[in-house]
């Protein structure tokens, strides 16, 4: 028997949900500040529209539905996805009112895009955005990389119980530190250390080849919280092609590398723990992944004869690798150039790497690297179980900080959520063909949006169905959370309907 | 005989070699406009091939060297012009929010992946002029969206003093 939510269950995901959005509402004071930094009055009207329709939102859901009681399971992951969705419809404000974009829907497909951190653009005209507009689009990528309720979690959530509820359901299942709060803020300092290093490292570089001061740093932050949070956004229409840079490539990758690595890692790392990266059971599944799809790749390419020089199908094919297995989405070719030039087996090797992801804890989207390990030592445990006698006891480990017995019931999870991801890159797929595109451009697309990775191959445009970027959009939501806080969120809606 | 053999001869030579010179200038001054979506759907016909294109001047004009960056937008897609530093001192205005760019045409040889630029898709540029100047854009401000501004205002204000209230 299903049972109907209480009245007292909506208070309460109202009551938090008021929360995040308020938290959502003073982020656009740093947009704000842009605007009035360099002068653009139009941007900072859209901002403030944005900042009060947040605040309204925010402060009268809090006023309705105020309570003191914490969150059990349910209501947290119920909250975890609506604020994404909250945060999808309030953050397309300014940008639908940029001007930049042909529809609303497009505008929260771009926001939805930054949220996810998956970097599938529809801005128009992207060579004349102003600075506070772009800005913001790479902010999103920043707030929901580190994760939407991780700020609502170090500012404004009380309670420790409920609020690791919340964190699980933002896909992260991991705490750095014993208490969740403590491991927000320390994912917080980690990815402001990592900003100001990131940005003084781009912007240096961006000066030296030639871009005026201030463009060369506003351009480093930008690409920074692009790349740290394996988005993939760029400030201008021609992404990292823009720069014409071999040095930028190479900062740009070592940054969408650190990104795509679980924060537990990185805080062993700060600590001194060097060996770790070496015995990681994710880190070498992530070595191991990139080598493979980067050999798939290079053949498809060379047979092609693509780059005429092994240098140049190196940098071409190797940057696009990382950019794709990290979940970023920066690229130094047109969209159409995947398929029009690179031909079907580098695209599928792009496609194994979008799909495969990077650290679970990370910014990264897809299956994930602990998962493809796990399923990868469970298969070997089958195959020493069939070599050795029947009395034989067969125990695998895996070293994931410490070293984990191999249990069914992790097994079990890892292959749930790795199918779940294949039935999600499917149906989009599917989609994309009943709207005349060919198979393998939809699952190009859909494996990149579904994996928040944000490389296109062209279907991504102004011009495509509206189902198709509805589509999108769900995949990128859907993706991000890692499904169990969609499918609460679907829970609670036919309880609402059809319990008693 | 001889003379009319060698006269023959000659005229042939010469007509061959006005052939081949009118050829050459041709492909030098008449070379083909293209716009972005042309060069990137066909990019292996135009490989190497000598193209004029179009554009306005968007971003930074990006000095290295001898030479320079400038990336050209023909309003779908920026493609970048690698040329000599001296043919872009021209440039005024690049285009961003608060400029229109100089618009430029350029001519010289298009490279689906240029071996000297690590396989980038560009065009090296040796014909490169203004043909129309760029401006400073002036920010309209929308009335309506301003007055929303202070609608919204007023109602989280209200918002915030029930807050109190009921805090009370």
């Amino acid at each position: 028997m299903i049972f109907k939510p209480l009245f007292e269950d909506f208070k309460i995901i109202g009551y938090y949900l008021g929360k995040v959005i308020i938290g959502l509402g003073f982020t656009f004071i740093i947009p704000i500040f842009v605007a009035v930094f360099f002068f653009e009055t139009n941007p900072l009207i859209d901002f403030l529209i944005a900042l009060e329709v947040s605040l309204i939102f925010g402060f009268g859901l809090t006023r309705l539905c105020r309570t003191d009681k914490d969150l059990n399971w349910m209501q947290g992951m119920i909250v975890v996805s609506l604020s994404w969705l909250a945060v999808t419809l309030l953050g397309a404000i300014p940008l639908n009112l940029s001007g930049h974009f042909k529809s609303y829907l497009d505008a929260c497909f771009e926001a939805m895009s930054g949220f996810a951190t998956t970097g599938l653009t529809l801005a128009q005209n992207l060579d004349h955005m102003s600075y506070a507009h772009n800005l913001w689009r790479h902010l999103t990528m920043f707030i929901g990389g580190q994760g939407i309720v991780i700020i609502a979690l170090s500012v404004f959530v009380k309670g420790i119980a409920g609020a690791f509820k919340m964190y699980v359901g933002e896909a992260r299942d991991e705490r750095v530190l014993p208490n969740v709060i403590n491991t927000a803020r320390f994912i917080w300092l980690v990815s402001i250390v990592y900003l100001i290093l990131g940005t003084l490292a781009l912007g240096i570089v961006g000066m030296l080849n030639g871009m005026k001061t201030v463009n060369a740093f506003f351009h480093g932050m930008c690409v920074f919280m692009a790349a740290f949070d394996t988005g993939g956004f760029a400030p201008q229409s021609q992404n990292i092609l823009y720069y014409h840079s071999l040095p930028f490539e190479v900062v740009t990758m070592v940054i969408m590398i650190l990104g795509a690595i679980n924060f537990k890692l990185h805080y062993h790392l700060w600590m001194g723990n060097r060996k770790e990266i070496y015995k990681n059971i994710e880190t070498v599944t992530l070595f191991i992944t990139l080598m493979i799809t980067f050999f798939i790749v290079a053949i498809g390419l060379s047979r092609l004869g693509v780059y005429s020089q092994a240098l140049n199908l190196f940098r071409k094919g190797f940057y696009h690798l990382v950019s794709g297995h990290t979940g970023t989405g920066f690229s130094t070719i047109y969209a159409k150039q995947f398929i029009n030039e690179w031909g079907n087996l580098a695209l599928v090797g792009i496609i194994c790497a979008m799909a495969l992801g990077g650290g679970v804890c990370s910014t990264t989207g897809g299956i994930k690297m602990l998962r493809i390990g796990i399923i990868f030592k469970a298969l070997a445990q089958d195959i020493k179980r069939i070599m050795l006698p029947e009395r034989a006891i067969v125990m695998q480990r895996f070293h994931h900080i410490k070293e984990i017995f191999l249990e069914d019931k992790s097994v079990r999870s890892a292959f749930m959520i790795t199918m779940a991801y294949l039935v999600l890159y499917s149906l989009g797929s599917i989609i994309g063909m009943w709207c005349g595109y060919p198979f393998l451009d939809s699952l190009f697309e859909s494996t990149s949006a579904a994996a928040n990775v944000g490389l296109s191959c062209g279907i991504t445009d102004t011009a495509m169905p509206n189902i198709l970027k509805v589509t999108y959009i769900l995949q990128m939501w859907a993706g991000r959370l890692e499904f169990m806080s969609v499918f609460a969120l679907i829970g609670f809606f036919v309880a609402a309907v059809k319990g008693k | 005989m001889k003379n009319a053999c060698k006269k023959l001869l000659l005229s042939a030579i010469f007509l061959v070699a006005l052939f081949s010179g009118s050829c050459i200038i041709a492909e030098l001054s008449f070379a083909q406009n293209v716009t972005s979506v042309e060069l990137i759907n066909n990019a292996k016909f135009y490989d190497g091939k000598r193209i004029a294109y179009k554009g306005e001047v968007v971003g930074d004009v990006m000095l290295r060297g001898n030479f320079a960056w400038v990336n050209l937008n023909d309003g779908v897609n920026a493609v970048g012009i690698w040329v000599k530093k001296e043919l872009v001192k021209d440039i005024v205005y690049t285009g961003s929010y608060k400029f229109r760019g100089d618009i430029l045409e350029v001519e010289g040889v298009f490279h689906r992946s240029c071996i000297e630029h690590g396989g980038d898709f560009d065009i090296h540029a040796e014909i490169f002029q203004k043909v129309a100047s760029g401006s400073k854009l002036v920010e309209t401000q929308d009335v309506n969206k301003r007055n929303l501004v202070f609608i919204l205002l007023g109602a989280l204000c209200l918002i915030l003093i029930l807050n109190q209230l009921k805090m009370r």
